[in-house]
């Protein structure tokens, strides 16, 4: 069954070229997928259109088979319930504690009292951040932040997880780390879709991979081998 | 459902309650320019209603005169009385006749030469019968009309009122209320202004939650919420500072006023103990706060998509 379906898509800022053009793609229920493509390709911009934040200037978006661009702007609220997103800068709060950061999306949903703070504290133990209930984002490390992100994503179980580049700044060790949470969640039945500059990342997974190029779909495959990159490196 | 309703506006509340605690210096600074705000055209309400009560005093204690011909004979007089009982816009009345009138007088002038010398020059009563009037109404349309038709009995020489002063009066006081309503005016739209400008600051400063909670699925009255209450509240305290403010300064001037009213054998205070005004300040001043806090956020709110 697919829960997104992209046909023919393009997004156009005003004044600008295509950031995408012609885009057309489908992800299952439970898939993991990598979107791919230097800076600039539009994989931010293909993750917006996924979260209902942008809208397509060409073509049509169903999430769940409904047409994002007919929906009423006060139902998109009710839409982006159902993803969970994790922000390139991660957009946490820093004038409350990781507690409060994670109970956001819970309120937002009329979810509070003892029900709410089970579901935060198994967030928090999920991403392996419970210790640090009480402590202020600032003071955790870039890793630490970017699980924190993760779980204020996967809090409202959303069924499907969006993260735009969440191993960013991280060193190896700590990319790998989120890397098997997001493999975790998929083992759940979530469907999770990652935007990426790095290829190490995804080689070592078997998965779905949207390569972008200048706004363009060049690429899906599904799955590609871990050698495919190596023997593409070593041909060229 | 609704419980969970009432849980998360009773959150919120506390929420903002917090932050204004938290920052409670400037919180009783903005209440306070919002309580004297308010209390302007207040007191200038209070001013034209109590001098308006004075003036109905005043009215309902003069009398229509009603002064007969010298001439006039005792059946006509009769006549006249008949009609004056039968009348429904007329309270009470009573007559004096000339004789009365006469050693009244006489009487008055005893203690007073110049009065005395005047009596004494004349050598027949100049006097003529009169009957003094109470109105029904206070409004000057029916006195003026109670006037005309007095005059037209049969034996009436004047029927005098000093409509002019009620008119001159009446006609000060609406002037006075339209004033109110003005400066009333000016100062709602000033209100807006400076709540909706402290709303905004207050957002500048949670712009980063806003914007990622918009991005996560919040309604935008979920993002209002907060900001509507913070307005009220501001109104409400801002309302309630005004009632008090006016509450000292009427119990201030009024020790000054009750002197001076006794001075002239009157009872009259400044009243503003009304219930009604204090709460019309308070509701006034909370949707003030309320709806200056809707446009602040209002213009504040992105439409993402």
């Amino acid at each position: 069954m697919s829960i997104i379906q992209f046909d023919q898509v393009s997004k156009r800022y005003q004044a600008s070229n295509d950031v995408l053009s012609q885009v057309s793609f489908t992800i299952k229920a439970g898939e993991l997928v990598f979107v791919t493509g230097r800076s600039g390709a539009g994989k931010s911009t293909l993750l917006k259109l996924v979260a209902a934040i942008e809208r397509p200037s060409t073509g049509t978006v169903l999430v769940n088979n409904q047409n994002v661009s007919q929906l009423r702007a006060a139902a998109l609220p009710y839409l982006r319930r159902k993803f969970g997103l994790v922000f390139q800068d991660h957009k946490l709060l820093y004038d409350r504690n990781c507690f409060q950061n994670i109970a956001l999306p819970l309120h937002i949903n009329g979810l509070t009292g003892t029900e709410a703070n089970k579901r935060i504290r198994a967030a928090l133990d999920k991403v392996g951040l419970l210790h640090k209930e009480k402590a202020m984002p600032i003071t955790l490390s870039g890793g630490e932040q970017q699980r924190l992100a993760i779980a204020r994503a996967v809090v409202s179980r959303p069924s499907i997880l969006i993260a735009d580049e969440p191993t960013g700044n991280l060193d190896a060790t700590y990319a790998a780390d989120i890397m098997s949470l997001f493999s975790a969640f998929q083992q759940v039945g979530v469907t999770v879709i990652v935007a990426t500059h790095d290829a190490d990342t995804m080689t070592e997974h078997h998965n779905n991979v949207l390569h972008l190029q200048a706004g363009k779909l060049i690429q899906t495959l599904a799955p590609i081998p871990a050698w495919t990159n190596e023997s593409q490196a070593n041909i060229l | 459902m609704i419980k969970n309703w009432i849980n998360r506006h009773l959150q919120v509340i506390q929420q903002v309650l917090v932050r204004m605690r938290l920052h409670g210096w400037s919180t009783l600074m903005m209440c306070g320019v919002i309580g004297v705000t308010l209390c302007l055209p207040s007191l200038f309400y209070i001013a034209t209603d109590n001098l308006n009560r004075l003036a109905s005093d005043i009215q309902t204690q003069s009398p229509i005169s009603l002064f007969l011909k010298l001439n006039a004979t005792q059946a006509e007089i009769q006549s006249i009385e008949r009609q004056l009982k039968g009348d429904e816009h007329i309270t009470s009345y009573h007559l004096v006749t000339k004789d009365q009138a006469w050693q009244k007088m006489q009487k008055t002038g005893a203690g007073n030469t110049v009065a005395s010398n005047i009596v004494n020059t004349l050598d027949k009563n100049p006097l003529p019968d009169a009957f003094f009037i109470t109105p029904a109404s206070n409004t000057p349309e029916a006195i003026s009309q109670l006037q005309s038709s007095l005059q037209a009995l049969n034996g009436v020489d004047k029927a005098l009122i000093d409509s002019q002063w009620i008119k001159r009066l009446n006609g000060l006081l609406q002037l006075g209320n339209k004033m109110v309503l003005v400066l009333a005016s000016l100062l709602a739209f000033a209100l807006v202004a400076v709540i909706g400008n402290t709303i905004r600051m207050q957002i500048l400063t949670q712009l980063a939650e806003i914007e990622v909670s918009q991005l996560i699925g919040a309604t935008k009255s979920f993002i209002r919420c907060p900001f509507l209450y913070a307005g009220a509240l501001y109104g409400l305290g801002g309302g309630l500072i005004a009632c008090l403010l006016l509450w000292t300064m009427v119990s201030f001037f009024n020790s000054t006023v009750v002197q001076i009213a006794a001075e002239y054998g009157s009872q009259f205070a400044i009243s503003n103990q009304s219930l009604v005004l204090n709460l019309f300040i308070v509701l006034t001043a909370t949707a003030i706060g309320w709806l200056a806090a809707y446009f602040a956020v209002n213009s504040a709110l992105v439409t993402y998509h």
